[in-house]
């Protein structure tokens, strides 16, 4: 009986992100019948557009490549202990680094050109991650809010690269001008994996997660990213240079961003463009990653499933609107109740956690030795 | 060449809008204050004030009265700050995490109730400047330059620099303000001299809402006097910022608004006048500003002591 408990509860941990979601599409389903449209209809209209062809499955896992991206370095960062929401402008970072040397390199083999291009953008993000954890390691400002002054200023140097030094030449001569790279030449574009729009950029995230998984549980270095997000000062004591730690996972959660948004540009959009704001490339990316990457309960592992979610949303949400006319906006407003409720669930497990222990001391009553505080893995006392 | 160009007149109105232009930063800035004062950092200003500027607007244009469009910024702001605190407060959830999905949750459902309930691009008449017969007409170049610089503003321009000594007598000088210190510096120790942490929080951060609402309301039926997705681009952010740079003092807050709104007035000048500084890297001098005005404040004086941290009765 009480082994029946048990498991139960240690099944309901596990769905936890599960829950959350449903609890969004439910509070979605009240959010539709107040704007006069059947959930039903609407819920089957965005499974729809989201799956209902293998064109579409292959569009949910496009759309999810970027994702997966930015969920691995969010793993990376809060593992690590540290905030990254710069996502958007790593990012964009890495996506100016790759396209230009993509650009400036035209007529390069291209088994060169793309390594070299995609490799710029990893560094491009890494620097801009890196900055972040710079500040916060040695001025002990705020990575929070560095991340989101460095998401607006990689916008403007965006925003100013493309509609000048970047600029494509053919919109240079034209009237319009319209704030966009030249395309980058058609060898080095990358390889479509089956007759769809998914391209190797889906394999390059998904071997990128085995390796993050990696790193973070079977090295040293992973070790040591953890043990300072888990407890800085006990990490200091153990000897972990903690604010070196704190600059490399920050650099390294950049990086992949960085990586991602390279990707982006020679996978799908084949130039680089913008409509001023920083949604307009990155569609958000930035921040629904870290969405995915709580859904997937800041597993590596766990992430590739979850950015394919989330990307499924996203691509049903263009079917949503056209069918029942309801804004994509609503998927906005759900994954942001998706955040809202994973991180809630927290106190919940917190709680199991301490019973837990509770139960353990009581267990082991009359022995000499105190069972040390299990603390749950998912729990970031010092952010 | 740039002394030519900074002629009297442009001076008075770079200084006009910078002071202008300082009211939304004021009311979310000195609203998040409070929070962080008491040990809470509501990373959803961006999404509160959204959702203030959607409820401000809209009621305004249907009612066609700008206190009506304001209590709805209040209470909708007071409500997604309720939500906040619940989730922070009571829930006990990381507080930077859970700002951010209050942010997205702003961000989507004031775009999607606007293209429900509104639809078009409409503008408002909203708030109108202050008008004194003789001062703000006034033909002396003087009274004239005063006039358009401290006068011709509307009321929540008035109300938000109001707000600033008033902020600074409440957290330094009242009790409600010390239990609010308490809170934020020690919640341990406060709990046991009888004050309600919780309870301080909860008040704290709906408050903050409230003024982050009545922030978005200063640009959509003051400023701006129209709404459009995602109007703030990140100045609830930086509000947040301006706390840190204003080392959590409400005329700290008022300073780093007003260098903040000023710099962005200067930067507009400048657009205008097309100095040979391309906009752009015009544009991201504010933030690049914010990071070093950053580090700077950080080094300074420490934060409050519980900031981010949960509380829970009993433990240390």
């Amino acid at each position: 009986m009480p082994f029946k408990r048990v498991q139960l509860g240690i099944a309901l941990e596990a769905l936890t992100p599960f829950l959350a979601v449903i609890a969004a599409l439910l509070v979605g389903a009240v959010m539709l019948l107040a704007l006069q449209a059947n959930p039903i209809e609407a819920y089957a209209a965005l499974f729809n557009g989201a799956f209902g062809s293998p064109n579409s499955i292959a569009d949910s896992a496009v759309k999810a490549v970027p994702l997966l991206f930015i969920a691995l370095g969010t793993c990376i960062a809060f593992r690590g202990g540290v905030t990254n929401i710069g996502g958007e402008g790593q990012l964009i970072m890495g996506a100016i680094a790759g396209t230009a040397v993509g650009l400036s390199i035209p007529d390069g083999p291209a088994l060169l050109v793309v390594p070299l291009a995609l490799l710029a953008g990893f560094l491009a993000g890494g620097v801009w991650g890196g900055l972040a954890g710079l500040l916060k390691a040695q001025f002990r400002v705020n990575e929070i809010l560095s991340t989101i002054m460095l998401n607006s200023i990689a916008v403007y140097l965006m925003n100013f690269l493309l509609r000048g030094p970047m600029l494509d030449p053919a919109q240079f001569s034209s009237a319009s001008r319209i704030p966009q790279t030249d395309r980058l030449s058609q060898a080095f574009l990358l390889a479509r994996l089956v007759p769809t729009r998914l391209h190797l950029g889906a394999l390059i995230a998904v071997a990128l997660a085995i390796l993050v998984w990696v790193l973070l549980w079977r090295t040293t270095i992973g070790y040591r990213i953890r043990a300072v997000g888990h407890n800085p000062d006990a990490a200091r004591y153990a000897g972990i240079h903690v604010s070196r730690y704190i600059v490399l996972a920050m650099a390294l959660s950049g990086a992949l961003g960085g990586l991602g948004g390279a990707v982006q540009v020679f996978g799908v959009t084949y130039r680089m463009f913008t409509d001023g704001s920083a949604a307009g490339f990155t569609s958000s990316a930035g921040f629904n990653g870290i969405v995915a990457a709580l859904f997937g309960q800041l597993h590596p592992l766990g992430a590739i499933p979850a950015a394919f979610f989330f990307g499924a949303l996203l691509v049903g949400a263009n079917k949503l609107q056209r069918i029942v006319q309801v804004p994509t906006a609503l998927i906005t407003t759900l994954n942001g109740l998706v955040v809202i409720f994973v991180v809630s669930a927290d106190l919940w497990r917190r709680n199991r956690a301490r019973h837990r222990e509770m139960q353990q001391l009581v267990e082991t009553k009359n022995t000499t030795s105190v069972p040390p505080a299990a603390s749950p893995e998912l729990t970031r006392e010092n952010p | 060449m740039i002394a030519d160009l900074l002629t009297f007149q442009v001076l008075i109105g770079i200084l006009s809008a910078g002071i202008a232009h300082a009211t939304p930063y004021l009311f979310a800035g000195l609203g998040e204050t409070f929070g962080q004062r008491s040990g809470v950092l509501n990373l959803g200003v961006e999404g509160q004030m959204l959702m203030g500027a959607y409820a401000a607007f809209t009621v305004t244009l249907f009612t066609g009265s700008v206190w009506f469009g304001l209590l709805a910024a209040m209470a909708v702001g007071a409500l997604m700050g309720l939500g906040m605190a619940f989730i922070s407060v009571t829930l006990k959830a990381e507080q930077g995490i859970s700002g951010i999905g209050v942010y997205l949750f702003g961000l989507g459902l004031s775009d999607l109730l606007y293209q429900k309930t509104v639809g078009a691009i409409k503008s408002v008449d909203g708030f109108q400047p202050l008008f004194i017969p003789g001062v703000s007409d006034s033909l002396n170049p003087f009274v004239h330059a005063i006039a358009e610089i401290f006068v011709n503003h509307d009321a929540l321009v008035f109300i938000a620099f109001a707000l600033v000594p008033i902020s600074a007598f409440v957290l330094n000088r009242t009790t409600l303000g010390l239990k609010i210190r308490a809170a934020g510096q020690n919640p341990q120790a406060a709990d046991t001299l009888g004050v309600s942490v919780v309870r301080i929080r909860y008040f704290t951060v709906i408050l903050g809402g409230l003024l982050s609402g009545v922030a978005g309301a200063s640009l959509s039926i003051g400023l701006i006097k129209s709404f459009q997705q995602n109007m703030t681009a990140g100045l609830g952010f930086i509000a947040v910022a301006l706390v840190y740079f204003g080392a959590w003092r409400p005329t700290g807050v008022l300073l780093g608004a007003l260098v903040f709104s000023m710099v962005n007035a200067l930067q507009s000048w400048v657009q205008v006048k097309g100095i040979p500084i391309p906009s752009d890297i015009a544009v991201m001098m504010p933030y690049v500003l914010t990071i070093v005005a950053l580090i700077f404040a950080v080094q300074r004086v420490q934060q409050p002591a519980a900031l981010t941290k949960i509380f829970e009765r009993g433990e240390q």
